[in-house]
């Protein structure tokens, strides 16, 4: 018991947060989030073609399938620029606590 | 100089200049879905070419990409068209595009290795900046139907995102 009760405190920690950007129409919304270390980021992709979400500094990069979400557990502070690799038009920026 | 030929239907079409459009200014939409399409279709074929040829990764990648995205780009406007029942119309602008494109792939065919990846991302930044053109000024404010004109405008935000990328692939086999 104190075992899984330990697990699930990793997995989701007390307060943590879960923040979705939609893309829609190439844009990710809101292109700007501020977040906290443990938070999670969901991207919900509705376009009809993947996207990704690359880090520029390449700590992440996520592919997000057409019609599908994809998510990331935000591990450190900073402020992250983030665009699609196949799209780079596509940009995006989280800035975590 | 290859790059630029290929992009020189939809130059005609973004000048008005063209024969392709001398008697019709502005295209109607079963014209435009024709167009569409087959801009779509002659990227996909351009893209299968440089698969077949190409051992470069990130050429490679960007051809899987242009695969992918125009022939999803062309599922909705199929489904579109078919929707409207609209039937998309053959039209001097498209038969234009099919001619140079058939003969800027048979030059691309024949080159190899470096040279070949070269000419194919060269000629994909050109292309998709003719095909953007042609859509923001002829064929975006052409379109009368409400959704081919959502669609087209979603069509030119992804080759918009495609001109980029292919201009980084450029870049980097510099």
């Amino acid at each position: 018991m104190f075992l899984a009760a330990a697990l699930i405190g990793a997995a989701a920690p007390a307060g943590a947060e879960t923040i979705t950007v939609t893309i829609e129409k190439l844009v990710f919304a809101p292109a700007q989030v501020s977040a906290h270390v443990g938070d999670t980021i969901v991207w919900d992709n509705k376009d009809f073609i993947p996207h990704t979400a690359t880090g520029r500094n390449h700590e992440w990069d996520v592919t997000i399938a057409a019609h599908h979400s994809a998510k990331i557990e935000l591990t450190k502070p900073g402020t992250i620029d983030y665009f699609c690799k196949i799209h780079p038009n596509m940009k995006g920026q989280i800035t975590v606590e | 100089m290859r790059a630029l030929r290929i992009g020189a239907a939809l130059a005609a079409l973004v000048l008005g200049t063209g024969v392709a459009l001398a008697q019709a200014p502005k295209p109607t939409d079963p014209q435009i879905a024709h167009i569409a399409y087959t801009a779509g279709d002659i990227d996909v074929k351009a893209a299968n070419l440089a698969l077949q040829k190409s051992k470069n990764a990130q050429v490679r990648e960007f051809a899987t990409d242009m695969v992918r995205d125009h022939t999803a780009v062309n599922q909705q406007a199929l489904a579109l068209v078919k929707k409207l029942g609209v039937t998309p119309q053959d039209n001097p602008t498209s038969q234009a595009l099919v001619k140079q494109a058939d003969e800027n792939r048979a030059k691309l065919s024949k080159l190899n290795g470096a040279a070949f990846d070269k000419a194919y991302v060269d000629n994909e930044v050109a292309y998709h900046k003719a095909v953007d053109s042609a859509l923001q000024t002829t064929l975006i404010p052409s379109a009368q139907n409400a959704e081919l004109k959502s669609l087209l405008e979603t069509g030119l935000k992804i080759f918009q995102g495609h001109e980029q990328h292919a201009e980084k692939v450029a870049a980097a086999l510099k």
